[in-house]
């Protein structure tokens, strides 16, 4: 941690202990806390040190926006940068090797208001003293500029010598020993068994073990046990499942058309297709081929075209009144900043109304993008909200018995009802595409052709100007971003964040690898390996930095407190949806039934009645029953003005559009929802249930529960805690209190102890409430 | 990056600073109400200490804003407009109509009748500002209200305009104002959510309400508004279950206490801690906010001024007396919402209704803050998403009539801290169509509103994506003629 910082914290931490009723004020003393003990790198590198100054602090008035250029100043180009300045003949912005004949410099560390950049006035805050240093290093170094690394197509490089040859268990591991020996770190132990085969059961599967498979495993004396395991995972069905789980959040799906009335939609057999495509192992250019253009293939078959849904999956209105094109063209967007964002990791929506401030796209570059998917025969607004003839929309396409029975028979259909799913379709003519002044719909100008942004990459002549030519541009081994892009997020889905942390954005205003060329290796790698994603997966479950222990060191806190060489294991909690999985997977009351319409699980009373406009099938929660009530959290049905509180209290997606990174907070509404959701109490009930049917000590009781949900043995002191607690409960409930207690959910206890039950079902629910129980650990 | 080093910094700190607290004490918050945000895992510790919040002296330390969802008629409401009812009938002429758009409701009207307020206007207060028959309670506290009469916005249907009120984007998935001015000045009480919102239905023709409305987009969820329902479980998973007392509760939350502790020990994770207060926290939050919703104990005059509904859960009325209670002890936000303002037809009847829910209750708002003293640091804000043509949609009966959507000018109010009290801003012309004087679009009304709690709306920045985003997008001007 940077020195300045260190002291702002010491600061702090007296305040807080030391006295607690200051105001404000503080704020202030610490802002003056900053010092000069600066640590300024040898060599200058402009991606690494200057790029990331300039582009957050100065591209905005002088970058590669045309028409928001302060006086004809460009600072993303080196041949501009260079040049006489246009307002002051004489002077330059740079002039290599001299920073104090460099305007910039002068600029940016005078402290005269009326010159210094940026101005006092805009909203930019001033550089830091460390920043005005870098940047005269580097003018003084020969202010040489660097193409941005993420538009450089990645190479293999070799793999570097480490020097403990003992850790790295494949290659990955030596890109992250070096990292490691460079910083002093060394890796943590391997994590014991039971912990190893918790995490990948839920890495892989999102299930826990049972304690018979965790023990199986923990005893199997094989060296390959764990490979063996790894496989074994990858080919249950919950893989598929747990894949999926992240890119229906990149798809935005959702069970709702979203806006006003918020209707009901039957897009479900698309998201069956996805959990389908991932357990076959579907190669990664195929799955986003079909999902793009699986209509425009040759004699394109029904299931390749139900991949299309991707594109269909984004909010579509049924608002009466509502202006046409005006929405059509959001629909359009919509897809061109999917794409982008998760497949190419740019944010191409900043260039909707002006030139990109930060990243070589022009307005022009957008609207071009946009073209691949304006051709689609479809409109804004089809039809309000209505009965199953609304459920899907122009394009559709029917999935009947039939098709289910024979090709898709991955598609959970249970009922003989006619079941519709929007899909992409061409129009016959070429719909034009145009640039929109500001973004308007209303008032489009220069008519565009279809291609992609330049600085990415060319689009070849050879492609078809359509989504079929869009995606082969995308897995042209010349394009840059896709290998990259595509295992930075899966590195994500498996230590918690990407190797570059803004997994949405590789731009100038993004992070930068913390392994650029571990990141590349990977890249080229898996395209070389024919975009194999189980493959991928695979390698990142056997590597050595995969398998370490978790526990956070005192120094490494000091070391590396953000655990960015990854010198030991991460410890994120669980994805929303697999919290409710724990419950149900440890209480085995899980229903494992893959796919088929979502489901409406317990939710508190009055949440969709509340807020509906009182048109449509949605306008009441009609809560399943039975077994309906026990499928996985994937499977939560979700209305979008309204979506499901247990999965957003736990940062899941509301499925607006495309989201690529999830949040991961804390708060007090999540401790609420884990002590009093209905879901909770009766896994803990059904849990208890079974245990006290076995007839067991206490201490066994609570052994064996601890099992059930921590997957490992307790130690002494827990079980000694625990046993005390359930011996106390079962002193101190009232047998009224037992009935009150017990009365939840739908679940037939075959115990009738009530008060036995009770104070089982509340040690239980204690341990679920372990920050363990629902982080991976 | 290195916001993240200081937070981690924070935890470090927080991870020491509980380890010399008993477990279960419940007091380990006190240092949040310092730092907003401390034990939730957020960053706003530090984000506060580099912006130096608040940026200036507020003039209001909390808001309370009643949205009328829907979009309830100017014409009928406070911008009189007596031409209207001598043109009855008539097209409104093509030199005020200037080709703007329409909504596909009335577009393909042959002609666009125009009628005038079925309810009539007088004059209140010393202000003299026009009132229509509708809002009597309203009229009786004016010379407490600034009316500006001049708001315009960019959307024409409901959502959008809706989410643009809030966030400042139409589309939706940015912070709304509330989330801003959470993470902006954080909490004052800290066994409540800084940002509350409070739903309810009138009579008349509805428009849902969204979550978007109320969320926090990329600013941390903390931030997020927290629905208040109706009912036993005012938030959401609040109550206890069946059987489980206060002192059971206690006795669990410590032991899971106890356990995380061990945890925490064994493997040094800072969210350990971060996560034994959060419990806490939760536990303190079931008896603050039962507290509050409790109108038991309300006096006779209470009831009286707020009107009998104030005590029906889920009224207007008692979520305007719950936003007293709720800011009163410290809620930095709170939202209204009441459906029912979209009258494209019976208008007269169903404005009527909607009038009789809300009008007592808002105006007593405005007394009761009052006499508590609490009016001068309370911003309250009344209006809907924007305004209802000045022509008829459909048939012209004067009795049954409707107005379609109308962005290009509306009324709404504003009241208490630092607004000028007795005022009526902004003009429209004698057709109630097009503003003729000093116009507030939405977004300088964001800005308005920021600037009255302390924050330069240009400054209150968060980074996402690579991008610098405002409430106030790139525009808003501080409409600094209503400011105290």
């Amino acid at each position: 941690m940077p020195y300045h910082l260190m002291k702002k914290v010491k600061t702090l931490s007296i305040l807080i202990t030391g006295c607690l009723f200051l105001g404000t004020a503080f704020f202030f003393a610490c802002n003056n806390q900053s010092s000069s003990r600066n640590n300024i790198p040898e060599t200058i590198s402009y991606n690494y040190d200057v790029r990331p100054i300039l582009s957050d602090k100065c591209f905005n008035c002088h970058g590669p926006d045309a028409n928001k250029r302060e006086a004809g100043l460009r600072l993303d180009i080196a041949t501009e940068a260079y040049k006489a300045l246009q307002e002051h003949p004489g002077k330059f912005a740079i002039v290599p090797g001299k920073p104090e004949q460099s305007e910039l410099f002068l600029r940016i560390s005078t402290d005269d208001t009326s010159l210094q950049m940026p101005l006092a006035r805009s909203t930019m805050p001033k550089l830091s003293e460390r920043e005005i240093l870098v940047l005269k290093k580097w003018i003084s170094q020969g202010a040489q500029y660097e193409p941005h690394w993420a538009f450089v197509v990645p190479k293999k490089l070799p793999l570097p010598v480490v020097e403990n040859k003992e850790w790295p268990k494949n290659e990955i591991d030596q890109f992250i020993a070096q990292k490691l020996e460079e910083k002093g770190l060394t890796p943590n132990e391997p994590a014991d068994k039971e912990r190893l085969a918790k995490r990948l059961f839920m890495d892989i599967t999102g299930i826990l073990p049972t304690p018979e498979e965790s023990s199986s495993f923990v005893n199997d004396q094989d060296p390959k046990a764990y490979e063996k395991l790894i496989d074994q995972l990858m080919s249950r069905p919950q893989y598929g499942e747990k894949m999926a789980i992240s890119w229906l959040d990149i798809a935005r799906y959702a069970d709702s058309h979203g806006f006003q009335d918020d209707n009901y939609r039957t897009q479900w057999p698309w998201r069956d297709w996805v959990i389908y495509a991932y357990n076959k192992n579907m190669r990664y250019d195929t799955f986003i081929t079909w999902q793009l253009a699986g209509d425009l293939l040759p004699n394109a078959t029904k299931e390749q075209i139900l991949a299309t849904g991707f594109n269909r999956n984004h909010k579509i209105t049924e608002e009466g009144g509502v202006i046409d094109e005006e929405y059509r063209l959001m629909y359009v967007q919509d897809r061109t900043v999917t794409l982008s964002r998760a497949m190419l990791a740019m944010t191409v929506e900043c260039a909707k109304c002006h030139d990109h401030k930060y990243d070589p796209i022009s307005q022009k570059d957008y609207y071009q993008f946009t073209a691949f998917f304006n051709n689609i025969k479809e409109v804004g607004i089809e039809s309000t909200v209505g009965g199953p003839e609304t459920y899907a929309k122009n394009p559709r396409m029917q999935i009947t018995n039939e098709d289910v029975k024979n090709t898709l028979q991955f598609i959970h259909k249970q009922d003989t009802g006619k079941l519709e799913i929007s899909i992409m379709k061409d129009l016959d003519t070429v719909r034009k595409t145009f640039i929109l002044a500001r973004g308007n719909y209303d008032a489009p100008t220069d008519s565009v052709e279809p291609a992609t942004p330049a600085a990415i990459l060319k689009f070849d002549k050879a492609y078809e100007k359509n989504r079929l030519g869009l995606a082969k541009w995308l897995f042209d081994p010349k394009n840059p971003l896709t290998a990259r892009v595509f295992v930075n997020r899966i590195w994500q889905d498996f230590f918690g964040k990407g190797l570059v942390k803004t997994a949405a954005d590789f731009g100038m205003q993004g992070d930068l690898p913390s392994h650029p060329a571990l990141l590349d290796w990977l890249a080229v790698d898996f395209r070389e390996h024919g975009w194999n994603m189980k493959r991928l997966v695979k390698q990142i479950l056997l590597s050595a930095t995969y398998q370490q222990s978790s526990k956070i060191s005192e120094e490494k806190l000091k070391l590396d407190p953000l655990n960015i060489y990854w010198s030991y294991a991460p410890r994120v909690r669980y994805p929303a949806e697999i919290v409710r999985d724990v419950l149900l997977s440890s209480s085995g009351i899980l229903n494992k039934t893959i796919g088929g319409p979502s489901v409406k699980p317990y939710q508190p009373p009055g949440l969709w009645e509340m807020a509906t406009s009182g048109r449509g099938l949605l306008k009441k929660y009609m809560q399943d029953t039975g077994q309906l009530l026990y499928r996985r959290g994937m499977y939560t049905f979700i209305k979008r003005t309204v979506p499901p509180p247990s999965m957003m209290l736990f940062d899941g997606s509301n499925r607006d559009e495309c989201q690529v990174t999830r949040y991961r907070t804390n708060t007090p509404l999540q401790a609420l929802i884990m002590l009093n959701d209905p879901t909770m109490l009766e896994s803990s009930k059904a849990l208890a249930d079974q245990l006290l049917a076995k007839k067991m000590t206490p201490e066994k009781l609570v052994e064996l529960a601890f099992r059930r949900i921590i997957c490992r043995t307790p130690n002494a002191k827990e079980i000694e805690q625990l046993t005390a607690y359930l011996l106390a409960a079962k002193k101190d409930l009232s047998s009224e209190q037992a009935e009150k207690i017990t009365n939840v959910g739908i679940y037939q206890p075959k115990t009738t102890q009530k008060i036995d039950l009770a104070a089982a079902m509340q040690t239980i629910q204690i341990i679920y409430n372990m920050q363990e129980a629902i982080t991976k650990t | 990056m290195e916001k993240e080093l200081l937070e981690h910094g924070l935890n470090i700190n927080r991870r020491k600073f509980i380890s010399r607290m008993s477990v279960g004490l419940g007091s380990a918050a006190l240092g949040s109400l310092l730092i907003p945000g401390l034990f939730n895992g957020s960053s706003d510790a530090e984000e506060a200490i580099m912006r130096g919040l608040p940026h200036f002296a507020p003039k209001a330390k909390r808001v309370i804003y009643l949205f009328q969802n829907g979009a309830p008629s100017q014409l009928e409401t406070f911008d009189y407009k007596p031409l209207l009812c001598e043109m009855l009938g008539e097209d409104l002429p093509e030199s005020i109509q200037k080709g703007q758009r329409l909504t596909g409701m009335t577009a393909s009207q042959k002609r666009f009748p125009l009628i005038g307020s079925y309810y009539d206007f007088k004059q209140y207060g010393k202000s003299g500002a026009w009132v229509s028959d509708l809002f009597p309670h309203m009229a009786k506290v004016v010379d407490d209200l600034c009316i500006i009469r001049s708001m315009n916005t960019e959307a024409i249907n409901h959502d959008p305009a809706l989410t643009f009120f809030q966030s400042g984007a139409q589309q939706g998935n940015r912070p709304s104002m509330g989330s801003w001015v959470s993470y902006g000045l954080g909490t004052e009480n800290n066994n409540l959510p800084a940002f509350c919102v409070l739903l309810s239905r009138g009579r008349g023709n509805g428009q849902g309400v969204y979550s978007k409305l109320w969320t926090n987009g990329f600013l941390d969820s903390v931030h997020q508004g927290v629905q208040f329902s109706s009912g036993e479980n005012p938030i959401l998973y609040l109550q206890d279950p069946d059987g489980v007392d206060r002192n059971t509760r206690r006795k669990m939350i410590d032991e899971i206490g106890a356990l995380n502790q061990l945890e925490n020990d064994q493997y040094g994770d800072p969210e350990i801690a971060a996560k034994i207060q959060q419990y806490e926290m939760a536990y303190r939050m079931q008896t603050a906010v039962p507290e509050i919703m409790d109108t038991s104990k309300e006096s006779e005059s209470i009831v009286k001024l707020y009107g009998p509904d104030c005590l029906v859960p889920g009224t207007y009325a008692a979520n305007c007396l719950l936003a007293r209670k709720l800011s009163e002890n410290g809620v930095r936000f709170v939202q209204l919402y009441h459906q029912g303002w979209d009258q494209h037809g019976n208008l007269p009847t169903e404005m009527k209704g909607q009038a009789m829910d809300v009008d007592q209750p808002s105006a007593a708002l405005i007394t009761d803050l009052k006499q508590r003293g609490l009016l001068d640091e309370t911003l309250v804000i009344w209006g809907g998403e924007f305004g209802r043509t000045n022509y008829c949609q459909g048939n012209v009966d004067v009795t049954n009539y409707g107005r379609d959507h109308h962005p290009r000018c509306f009324s709404i109010w504003m009241a208490g801290g630092g607004v000028k009290p007795g005022m009526v801003y902004g003009e429209t012309d004698p057709f109630g169509y097009n503003i003729i004087k000093d116009p507030v679009h939405v977004h300088d009304f964001q800005a308005t509103v920021l600037h009255m709690m302390g924050l330069n709306h240009e400054k209150l920045v968060y980074k996402f994506q690579g991008r610098r985003y405002r409430l106030t997008d790139l525009y808003g001007n501080v409409v600094n003629n209503i400011i105290t």
